[in-house]
């Protein structure tokens, strides 16, 4: 559940902070100075070097000569993130590189890494730089914006059977849909995520929420039903209206899932992002600490990483034939281990992750490193060279 | 810190953006990237003295730093430490202010796997000791793809890095490796007193970073372990921020956390005879890939501090069989004074510990402190990390704390929760050679 954002488009951001130590000016890019623009961020102010540049890869350049710590974003118009900078301290500056097509943007800082930020409208010209895409690439696109869509239709009846459950106020109906209900969206969270605005009502944890938010009226989503049911052991009238919109916030993404910005590369970190969600989150039971489903949610993460990858090898394993044999290696062995936890191949009915002791979350964690790791370099495998 | 910025040239000479680095000390004398410049200064010494032993010391473990592309020797601490020699370094270099301990298990049952690893790791290990970043640096690359190197030791010094490997007795049952594994490589008996975490003890690999900079060796445990996952996994691993003991008898012994000096009669890094004696496997002893390896015992030792920091100063004194101050053996005036056990109580730590109570084994000690915050009682959760290096443990480890175990009085302040021994093989002869050739390859 954590805000992580899918990388939607290619981005890196460079740790150049050793420059205020060591009083090295800036570079300028050796790229053109077309692709360069120069961000000041102060307490007040977003000033930015040009408002147009050519579409394809760009360069952010960002001093921050203001006394907060501030975040750089770049935006869609929906307010999606392209990609983001954070902790930017005081007199330091960073560098955000992205792959930009043609279309509106917007760069926004944030001081005080709050609030919406200051924001500039800037434009990506032209038909830009990218270079064709391998053909095959684009394929693994449709076929996994298809995927994502067809999880989202596929949860919607399975949130009405648990929200129609909570309604009847029946606990143990409701628990017995409540993991089922979850897998479409935990194979595809960070398309999920890359709406920003969807994640944090359905998927925040007690733990997620901010100070002055308040747990009866603040918290809404998956985990606070599942608070109701194992923990509280009751559902109550402010549960039942959770319910429904818990099937309306997600009815919003099921109608919007399939519009996301979806590349090759955002698939590959997409991918190494749901390895990362089991490594912070389910290896530690953190995820799911009332109803102790986590390896549900594991399971579903996993099944989710090896569909985008399993749709990239073709083009991965030339680029990279040893990566591919790790990665098939890998995931046969992880799945391997979660199949331990689980009487039928076919069900979702895992072990209660209370009952996994701390050997097995051990073994566990060490398959969930075996797999990243590889996994963390499947992007730079299909990087059109 | 009088950085130069270099980054400019290297800017113009690159088509990818780099940043400055601050890192480099000397102008990049070619195109380069972050992983062929030497990220960590080059130097040559350690504070003069530490030159001189380390160019003396025993089979080469210890030598001058490098390198062809640092002509200028500066009389600075941080130097490197030479990777390659007869012996792993590590061992008889003079001690390092800081330890990161690791011990992994192996995950992979394939053995060629392994050897790729155990071949990879000595390269890593090779740039880290001199100061460089592993594989293609930590920033500059693929926009798309994690840097090989984590970046956190950019612009440190070498901090006399050293990275040492050994075999516990658990990787002899993989492999077909079981006709291979030392008679001396046994299973640790148990001794009076042992509390021993599973968790915390044993491992069928280890590797002891050892640099002046905290950062440096966690750096080097971090970038180990992320070449090793599918491989190899982290068991346990143990942090330690001073040294206890000095194998430069020159130095004054560093105190424990109980105040005192111990282990005062170390085997000296340079005495190449003691060396040879006792911490050195020699070609007789086989089996012949052990020829010029070790033995390593680790030992994590809690220590009752709070109930130590009530004792009586007499009774502390009584304990270890010397004055707190000078740290001289009871009834002498000097620390180095040889003593004389019998003026010391029976139960006295030195007296049980000194090698003609233990029928003249000796062992190089080469232990940390550590303070792993406090437990949940509000005690500090703090100690020795023991590491004690010996040409067989049967003569060397295991009879002293067989005596030490049964009587020593000091035992009321500590107790023994973690232990592993290690088969430490000999050193990386060169570029082409790597940790563990002799007992994968079966050639010496």
């Amino acid at each position: 559940m954590r805000a992580v954002r899918l990388s939607v488009v290619t981005a890196a951001a460079t740790a150049a902070a050793l420059t205020a130590v060591t009083g090295c000016t800036e570079k300028s890019s050796a790229q053109g100075d077309d692709s360069v623009i120069a961000v000041t961020a102060t307490d007040t102010k977003c000033e930015v070097s040009k408002k147009e540049f050519p579409a394809g890869h760009i360069e952010l350049a960002i001093e921050n000569k203001g006394s907060k710590v501030t975040e750089v974003y770049i935006l869609f118009p929906d307010d999606r993130v392209v990609t983001e900078r954070e902790n930017i301290g005081p007199g330091t500056k960073q560098t955000v590189t992205a792959e930009v097509k043609a279309g509106d943007y917007r760069i926004a800082c944030k001081p005080g890494m709050k609030g919406d930020g200051i924001r500039q409208d800037v434009k990506a010209t032209g038909g830009g730089t990218t270079a064709k895409r391998d053909p095959r690439l684009d394929a693994a696109v449709a076929a996994y914006r298809k995927y994502v869509q067809a999880q989202a239709d596929e949860t919607l009846p399975k949130v009405k059977v648990f929200a129609d459950a909570v309604k009847d106020g029946d606990i143990e109906a409701a628990k017995k849909a409540y993991a089922d209900s979850r897998i479409g969206w935990e194979r595809t969270e960070p398309v999920a995520e890359s709406f920003g605005d969807i994640d944090p009502k359905v998927d925040v944890r007690e733990d997620g929420l901010e100070e002055g938010q308040d747990l009866e009226k603040d918290w809404t989503g998956w985990h606070r039903l599942e608070r109701s049911l194992w923990q509280d052991k009751k559902i109550t009238d402010r549960d039942k209206e959770l319910a429904d919109l818990l099937v309306k916030d997600l009815t919003d993404w099921q109608n919007r899932v399939g519009k996301a910005e979806i590349t090759p590369t955002s698939m590959a970190n997409g991918a190494k992002e749901l390895l990362d969600e089991v490594a912070t989150g389910k290896v530690t039971g953190e995820e799911e600490r009332y109803s102790h489903t986590d390896l549900v949610d594991f399971k579903a993460n996993v099944e989710g990483a090896e569909k985008s990858y399993e749709l990239l090898k073709p083009v991965a394993s030339e680029n990279d034939t040893a990566l591919t044999k790790e990665l098939d290696k890998q995931f046969a062995a992880l799945d391997a281990l979660l199949d331990k936890y689980r009487e039928n191949k076919d069900s979702y009915e895992f072990t209660s992750y209370d009952k996994v002791g701390e050997d097995e979350r051990k073994q566990l964690s060490d398959a969930v490193n075996a797999l990243a790791e590889p996994l963390s370099k499947l992007a730079a495998a299909v990087v059109v060279k | 810190m009088a950085e130069q910025p270099v980054a400019q040239e290297q800017q113009e000479l690159s088509d990818q953006p780099e940043q400055p680095t601050g890192t480099a000390e000397e102008p990049a004398p070619a195109p380069v990237a972050n992983s062929t410049v030497p990220s960590r200064r080059s130097l040559l010494g350690w504070g003069g003295a530490g030159l001189a032993l380390g160019a003396a010391a025993a089979g080469g473990a210890v030598a001058v730093a490098r390198s062809a592309d640092s002509p200028a020797p500066a009389a600075e601490s941080g130097a490197a430490v030479a990777f390659h020699g007869a012996h792993q370094a590590g061992i008889a270099t003079p001690v390092q202010d800081r330890l990161h301990f690791a011990a992994f298990d192996v995950k992979t049952d394939d053995r060629a796997e392994f050897v790729q690893l155990l071949n990879d790791w000595t390269k890593a290990a090779d740039r880290m000791t001199a100061g460089r970043t592993v594989g293609e640096g930590a920033y500059g690359g693929l926009a798309e793809a994690p840097p090989d190197d984590t970046g956190e030791a950019l612009g440190l010094k070498p901090s006399r890095l050293t990275l040492t490997i050994g075999f516990g007795p658990s990787l002899f049952d993989r492999f077909e490796l079981r006709e291979q594994r030392p008679e001396a490589l046994l299973d640790l008996p148990k001794f009076p007193g042992d509390n021993l975490d599973k968790a915390r003890s044993d491992g069928d690999l280890c590797i002891q970073a050892c640099a002046d900079d905290p950062q440096v060796a966690v750096h080097a445990i971090r970038n180990l372990a992320r070449i090793g996952f599918g491989k190899v996994a982290i068991r346990w691993s143990q942090l330690g921020f001073g040294k206890t003991s000095s194998t430069t008898p020159e130095e004054q012994t560093p105190r424990n956390l109980m105040g005192f000096k111990d282990g005062t009669r170390n085997i000296a890094g340079t005495d190449t005879a003691e060396l040879a004696k006792h911490v050195w496997v020699s070609d007789s002893d086989g089996p012949a890939w052990m020829a010029g390896g070790s033995y390593l015992v680790a030992r994590r030792i809690r220590m009752n501090i709070e109930t130590w920091d009530r004792t009586s100063l007499q009774e502390q004194e009584d304990i270890f069989g010397r004055d707190k101050g000078e740290g001289a053996p009871v009834g002498k005036a000097k620390e180095r004074d040889e003593p004389f056990l019998k003026a010391m109580l029976p139960d006295a730590h030195v007296r049980l510990a000194h090698p003609d109570t233990n029928n003249g084994a000796k062992i190089l000690r080469r232990g940390y402190s550590f303070t792993d915050g406090t437990d949940g009682l509000g005690r500090l959760e703090a100690g020795l990390f023991f590491l004690a290096y010996q040409r067989d443990v049967r003569k060397g480890f295991i009879p002293v704390q067989q005596s030490l175990a049964r009587a020593d009085a000091l035992n009321e302040y500590i107790q023994h929760v973690g232990s592993a021994i290690f088969a430490i093989p000999p050193g990386v002869r060169d570029k082409d050679d790597w940790w563990g050739r002799a007992l994968f390859s079966g050639k010496a």
